[in-house]
């Protein structure tokens, strides 16, 4: 039927399917709708084939004997199986014509029995201690396809426990299946190939080269494809149980990468970051660096809750539309040029949008953001430490962001700029100001996450939402849009930046309809040309390539292309 | 299909009332001549008397944790219990145990452990969902505060009510 491409035709569970020539097994049963349970192969990895929970039936077309003629195909071209006595593993094998393959059957379901007797037989039954259960493979698989008893009698094999691997990551080794996913990512991804199998049999264990800990900044990743607690998070390690948590699929905005990232959150406090497999920009993987930069979110004790207004060089508290309307107050003193935004490229494209608008009805000319440049590190992390540098390109119309505030600081010294808007930034931390240089402002407002030294000698500071706690669009160092969800609620009185500009734009000049980020992305898309005829839905979980920006590809997804096209990998 | 109740017959004296009134008030009478003359108590002096000693084996009040003989706290903080709480009453917060405990191989524990009583509706589920023994119903039922603070059952009364238990399933023991 489909033998004149390269599709190959393949009956799984009595059903034939075509697929592309050169596809595993495993890859045809999942296309084909079928799971087959599995615990060493990873689509990302090599297949060493250790664990043999994939074992399948498999049937070719007979062989005819010497003289005897071949099997008459019936009018699809198929011609009968003969079915294998012995199972193969579907990991490791590609599909060829006429296959078959049985993925249930008595044949297949006493292997997976017999597979799962033995991983749990030297396995511990501490579930209730273990961060794995709830997420754990072993455990549903052996609901699935397990015996549902043990009839293992003799005292179990004793193996290191709670070690040391490194500095973020703990192992059991009685917990560990030896499914080898670890050590094969820390050699083929992150190019440390420090872990490694010793003893034999029963006795083996995973072990950390001697004198070496796996400090790699990616490590942390193999505690996520870690089919059982075997390697856990120290950072995790018995915080929440992960039935409890609500997950929230956003993206991590420590670099312009943009990685993909599932937050995990219970009662408004996040407990833990995953990454989220996105081929296009992140693969299945994240820095162990940005993975754990959440944690100042938790800490009420530095969070801004509530608008301050300075009376007398003293700060007090406010509710928001006291701030708003002392802020539109004493912005409406200025005349045009007096003003000056300094606006964030961590802000969402909708904020970016808002400040615009607010650019427009202050009459401001000076405009910048805070670049923010570091080491891109040849893996995932972009030297461009800003999330949405491309949305400032884009949505603000700041070309070199960052250029024009060693200007901003001799106009403010200079006392042409009288009102200084900073929003989402710390000047006095982040841009090489002084405290000294914004004493020079008539009037000074910002709006912050945490308490910082900017906001310290600002007239007006307002609580504004970190990543964590706002929606909105950001374009990554490719060019792809990718949604920003809110995961958590601000603590106190704390707004979404878009909503704090856009009380502010009311204030100074009446409604503009707008009461959510996608009502904004909607006149966004109406009039910044590059976002023509999108809609919030059309950018899906897993973004959508908006511009070209030139940029390659980060250096580790290069390598994995490479691997895919050698056929190394599945990809 | 309707069901078709018999009526009974009654006698001509039955369908008087009278006499089945009179034999009402003889049962009446002799239960306030028993009680007047205290040879029948029906009211007990709650609280200074009290019922426990006739609770039920199955009785279901305040739930509590229990050490064992081995005077090793049973809970690891798994939190199923907090899961299958229906008024959310549990809040658990896990810690590891360090590691010059004696119990250091058992891991996790929990570093606080509070039961909201004003939320309990001594169901018993926390008891029914725990993988380890740790916590069970006893047959506390009076349990009074005069604040909101003072009904949360934290970790050391939880133990104190609960006490040793022995007897029980050593999941942690010397091998293991």
């Amino acid at each position: 039927m489909a033998e004149q491409s390269d599709l190959i035709d393949v009956e799984i569970d009595g059903v034939w399917h075509s697929f592309p020539k050169g596809t595993r097994m495993i890859e045809a049963c999942r296309q084909a709708g079928v799971e087959v349970p599995h615990y060493c192969y990873h689509p990302k990895l090599s297949s060493p084939g250790n664990c043999r929970m994939c074992l399948v039936q498999m049937g070719m077309p007979p062989r005819p004997r010497p003289g005897e003629d071949p099997p008459e195909p019936d009018e699809d071209g198929h011609v009968p199986i003969s079915w294998m006595p012995r199972p193969v593993i579907a990991c490791a094998n590609t599909i060829a014509p006429n296959m078959g393959i049985r993925t249930t059957g008595e044949l297949t379901e006493t292997c997976r029995e017999g597979v799962m007797e033995l991983m749990l037989a030297n396995h511990p039954l501490d579930c209730p201690i273990c961060d794995q259960a709830g997420e754990c493979s072993l455990q549903e698989f052996s609901v699935e396809h397990g015996k549902g008893e043990s009839r293992f009698r003799e005292q179990k094999v004793k193996k290191p426990k709670n070690v040391d691997v490194g500095p973020r990551i703990r192992l059991d080794d009685e917990r560990c299946i030896m499914c080898s996913r670890c050590i094969r990512f820390m050699d083929e991804v992150a190019d440390d190939p420090v872990l490694g199998f010793t003893d034999r049999g029963s006795h083996t264990t995973l072990a950390v080269y001697p004198g070496r800990e796996m400090d790699s900044n990616y490590s942390l990743n193999t505690v996520d494809i870690c089919p059982v607690g075997a390697l856990t998070s120290n950072d995790f390690r018995f915080q929440m149980r992960v039935w409890f948590m609500k997950e929230t699929q956003t993206i991590d905005t420590n670099c312009a990468t943009g990685t993909n990232i599932t937050v995990y959150s219970r009662q408004g406090q996040i407990y833990r970051i995953t990454p989220r497999q996105n081929n296009e920009v992140n693969s299945d993987w994240m820095p162990d660096s940005h993975r754990l930069s959440f944690h100042w979110i938790n800490d009420l004790e530095s969070r801004l809750t509530d608008p301050l207004i300075k009376e007398d060089g003293k700060h007090k508290l406010a509710d928001y539309s006291q701030a708003i309307a002392y802020a539109s107050q004493r912005l409406q003193k200025y005349d045009a040029g007096e003003v000056a935004i300094v606006a964030s490229a961590r802000m969402t494209n909708e904020e970016l949008y808002m400040v615009n608008k607010l650019k427009s009805q202050l009459d401001v000319r000076d405009i910048d953001v805070v670049a923010r440049r570091g080491e891109a590190d040849n893996y995932l992390i972009s030297d461009d430490r800003n999330p949405n540098t491309a949305g400032v390109n884009t949505v603000l119309g700041v070309k070199d962001p960052g250029a024009s505030l060693d200007l901003l600081k001799k106009d403010i010294a200079s006392g042409k700029v009288k009102a200084l808007l900073v929003l989402q930034e710390d000047l006095i931390s982040d841009a090489g100001f002084t405290a000294e240089d914004l004493k020079q402002l008539d009037f000074l407002l910002t709006s912050y996450p945490t308490t910082n030294p900017t906001a310290d000698a600002a007239d007006v500071v307002l609580p504004g939402a970190c990543w964590a706690e706002k929606s909105g669009t950001m374009i990554n160092a490719t060019g792809r849009l990718q949604r920003l969800n809110r995961a958590v609620d601000g603590p106190g009185q704390t707004l979404e930046p878009w909503e704090i500009i856009r009380d502010l734009i009311q204030e100074l000049g009446g409604g503009n309809g707008i009461y959510s980020a996608t009502d904004i992305f909607k006149q966004l898309a109406a009039e910044v040309s590059e976002f023509n005829g999108l809609t919030w839905g059309d950018i899906g979980d897993q973004g959508t390539q908006l511009i070209e920006t030139g940029a390659e590809l980060p250096p580790l997804l290069q390598r994995e292309r490479a691997r895919v096209a050698s056929g190394e990998i599945i990809g | 299909m309707a069901i078709v109740v018999k009526r009974p017959k009654l006698r001509w004296w039955e369908q008087l009332y009278l006499p089945g009134i009179a034999k009402g008030l003889v049962v009446t009478g002799r239960h306030f001549i028993n009680t007047l003359t205290g040879r029948k108590k029906v009211t007990m002096q709650y609280p200074e008397e009290k019922w426990d000693a006739n609770l039920p084996e199955h009785y279901r009040g305040a739930p509590a944790l229990v050490t064992d003989e081995q005077q090793r706290e049973r809970c690891v903080a798994c939190q199923l219990c907090e899961f299958i709480c229906p008024p959310r009453a549990i809040t658990i917060k896990p810690e590891e145990i360090p590691s010059d405990d004696k119990w250091a191989k058992v891991e996790k524990r929990p570093g606080s452990f509070d039961i909201d009583m004003i939320r309990c509706i001594y169901c018993g589920m926390c008891e029914e969902v725990c993988p380890e023994q740790a916590i069970f119903l006893r047959k506390d039922y009076a349990i009074t505060g005069t604040s909101r603070d003072e009904m949360v059952h934290d970790k050391k009364k939880l133990y104190e009510i609960g006490g040793v238990r022995e007897g029980l399933v050593n999941k942690w023991n010397d091998l293991k």
